[in-house]
């Protein structure tokens, strides 16, 4: 493959091209839209876990799609038998809960809610890490001594708790309010992270160039550091969109989340509460929100770990099957854990 | 010693500015606890000068007092560690949270090293023999682990082993009747209801350590340094323990700050669903019962944990790893 591995190289690309003056427009997007999209794309897709984690996305995509265009019949008490079990009667293919709604339905239905939410706190969780991540690293100095310490104070204070209080001030029933309420301290962790590795990236010899030749601050971030953290950044908004999904269900599962309508997470709290905790009979009523739970964070694990396969130049090389490997001294993923 | 006394000031200095936090949660957030606690005694048809009494013998506040007196006020409250009155238990907040507080402690560091431990042997296995058939089958069992929250652990756990087989007690930390002592049945009641939240909060934790360890395992095989020590003819055992172990494991370690909070601010979660009596689990009977100065109390202990809980990481970070700096950088 003719693609620099080294994941520094694609940070003076801008620059080759830009001195290039004989490329027309024209090439030079092509050239963009191989380098950027088809190869990796292609490195991507020959990785079975990104198959299967776009997969299952896009199995949610489609649920959310049918709700949105109502193709499936809203959820109700009494529309079916109590207690119908998971295929015994097709009309119902996940069976019914203690009122006799229809489990598919209740999944189906809030399908959207839930992917807006992830999606909200994902967004907002990463810009704000890699605004002050960049920022802080980059600048150094005072800069750094302030927004250091502000993340330091925020990430002193669990999360959980956190978003407790919070919602009991807010009640945030919006999706996209949650998502942020949710992810309300996530962003100094992983801006911490960000900040440590923009550390490394300052002092590359390319950097110092655009520095000695006055390059302003701004243009140096998003041209030099920011394609740099990019891969980085990606495989943690994945992991901030599963922390989001986790934190969300868990609230609403013990109740501390207002809501109106039900969704997974209330799904999952009604099933353990109304007495499928002690038969088995209704053991389906608790395992479909798992399942759909479940299945949502696992595609988006997937899906960030054959991204890593992707963007980490290591693993790269070693898939073009070039003998030399980079070493690149990269942080691991600090947020992975929860 | 610089670094350590630098770390040690920074102590005090957090937990001053949780505290005001706290006071500012307490009385700026509009709906605030107290307001709507306020509303409400209002709506009972409490008279006014009643319901501000009331409010002042609950939590140092005097809701006619300017602001900042209010602030000094509870930040003195805090200093000598009055956190109010619980309203639900109907005793002071303090002691509720002393009781708790060793419960959620005991359950997250236990936990923790379980999960940590198991996960960077897991790992360095993995890396180890990288490739192989059990990396292959530890890498897809770690991915799902990964997508399974401690939750939903618990409580399939709870349903199979504690509802339906009956081996575990579905709530408390230690059984009626079994007072606190040095006795073995005491102990062992201890662990027999604290089993099933520490496995469930484990199990959860082990696929991120397990894949993170073997990233950096194998990341570190490939060094040269290890190369030479083979070539000088070490051991494989201390190669694999001084220059493999070692290295592999200290960038964990600064992501240890992190799983901590993440890990703490869990146990809400966790407690309320083994009705485990913790910091978490009172905090969420706090909310139900909209018992506001047993809830702020909760969050600021758990606060303090937290940031005591770092303090002592981040020492002990400095025995491992010699090189640690203040971390000061050059202004461009």
């Amino acid at each position: 493959m003719s693609t620099e591995p080294d994941s520094a190289a694609e940070g003076i690309d801008w620059r080759s091209e830009a001195s290039n003056a004989e490329m027309s427009r024209r090439d030079r997007l092509s050239e963009l839209y191989e380098q950027k999209i088809r190869v990796p794309a292609v490195v991507a897709w020959s990785d079975d876990r990104t198959r299967l984690g776009l997969l299952i996305i896009s199995v949610y995509l489609f649920m959310a799609l049918v709700d949105i265009f109502g193709l499936w019949r809203d959820s109700s008490p009494n529309q079916a038998d109590r207690f119908l079990r998971p295929f015994e009667n097709m009309q119902y293919p996940l069976g019914t809960t203690n009122s006799g709604r229809d489990l598919l339905a209740l999944i189906i239905d809030s399908t959207p809610f839930i992917l807006l939410m992830v999606l909200a706190g994902g967004v907002w969780a990463t810009t704000l890490a890699v605004a002050v991540g960049t920022l802080s690293g980059y600048k150094g100095g005072t800069v750094d001594t302030v927004i250091t310490a502000i993340s330091d104070f925020f990430m002193a204070i669990p999360g959980l708790p956190l978003v407790i209080v919070l919602a009991i001030a807010l009640s945030p029933e919006n999706p996209i309010l949650l998502g942020v309420v949710l992810t309300i301290n996530y962003w100094a962790g992983l801006g911490r992270s960000i900040r440590s590795q923009v550390l490394s990236i300052r002092e590359a010899s390319y950097v110092e160039a655009s520095r000695t030749m006055g390059t302003s601050t701004p243009r140096i971030i998003i041209k030099d550091v920011l394609p740099n953290i990019m891969p980085y950044v990606m495989v943690n908004f994945v992991l901030a969109a599963r922390y989001t999904i986790f934190a969300a269900v868990g609230l609403y599962f013990i109740g501390v989340l207002p809501y109106s309508g039900q969704n997974w997470g209330v799904t999952l709290s009604n099933a353990y509460y109304q007495g499928s905790l002690f038969s088995m009979q209704a053991l389906h009523w608790l395992l479909v929100p798992i399942i759909a739970i479940v299945g949502l964070a696992f595609g988006l694990i997937l899906l960030s770990q054959g991204m890593d396969r992707i963007f980490n130049p290591r693993v790269r090389t070693r898939l073009t099957g070039e003998s030399e490997s980079v070493t690149e001294d990269t942080d691991t993923s600090t947020t992975e854990m929860i | 010693m610089n670094y350590y006394l630098k770390r040690t000031a920074q102590i005090p200095l957090t937990i001053f500015a949780v505290a005001t936090l706290t006071f500012g949660l307490i009385r700026l957030l509009p709906g605030g606890p107290f307001t709507q606690l306020r509303l409400e005694l209002l709506q009972q048809g409490v008279p006014a000068e009643q319901v501000d009494a009331r409010i002042e013998a609950l939590q140092n506040i005097r809701p006619d007092a300017p602001l900042w007196q209010q602030y000094l006020d509870y930040m003195v409250g805090v200093a000598q560690l009055d956190l109010g009155q619980s309203i639900s238990l109907n005793e002071p907040v303090i002691d509720v949270l002393a009781r708790s507080l060793p419960w959620t402690v005991f359950l997250v560091v236990t936990s923790t090293i379980l999960m940590f431990v198991v996960g960077v042997v897991i790992g360095s296995l993995q890396a180890y023999w990288e490739g192989s058939r059990f990396d292959r089958l530890t890498s897809g069992g770690s991915i799902f682990l990964m997508s399974v929250p401690y939750y939903i652990f618990a409580v399939i756990f709870l349903f199979i082993l504690a509802f339906q087989l009956q081996l575990f007690p579905t709530g408390n930390a230690v059984d009626r009747g079994v007072d606190a002592s040095l006795s073995l049945a005491y102990f062992s009641s201890v662990l027999h209801h604290a089993a099933l939240p520490i496995l469930a909060f484990t199990i959860s934790g082990i696929g991120s350590t397990a894949l993170n360890m073997r990233g950096n395992g194998i990341q570190v095989l490939g060094k040269e340094y290890v190369e030479v020590a083979r070539l000088r003819g070490l051991s494989n055992n201390r190669i694999a323990t001084r220059y493999v172990a070692r290295n592999a494991i200290l960038p964990m370690y600064t992501g240890l700050l992190l799983l901590i909070g993440f890990r703490l601010g869990g146990t809400v979660v966790l407690e309320e669903i083994f009705s485990y009596p913790g910091l978490g689990y009172y905090m969420i009977q706090a909310v139900n019962a909209n018992d506001y100065p047993l809830m702020m109390g909760c969050f600021l202990v758990i606060t303090v944990t937290l940031v005591v809980g770092v303090y002592i990481a981040d020492l002990t970070y400095g025995l491992i790893d010699p090189r640690i700096s203040a971390g000061d950088s050059d202004e461009y």
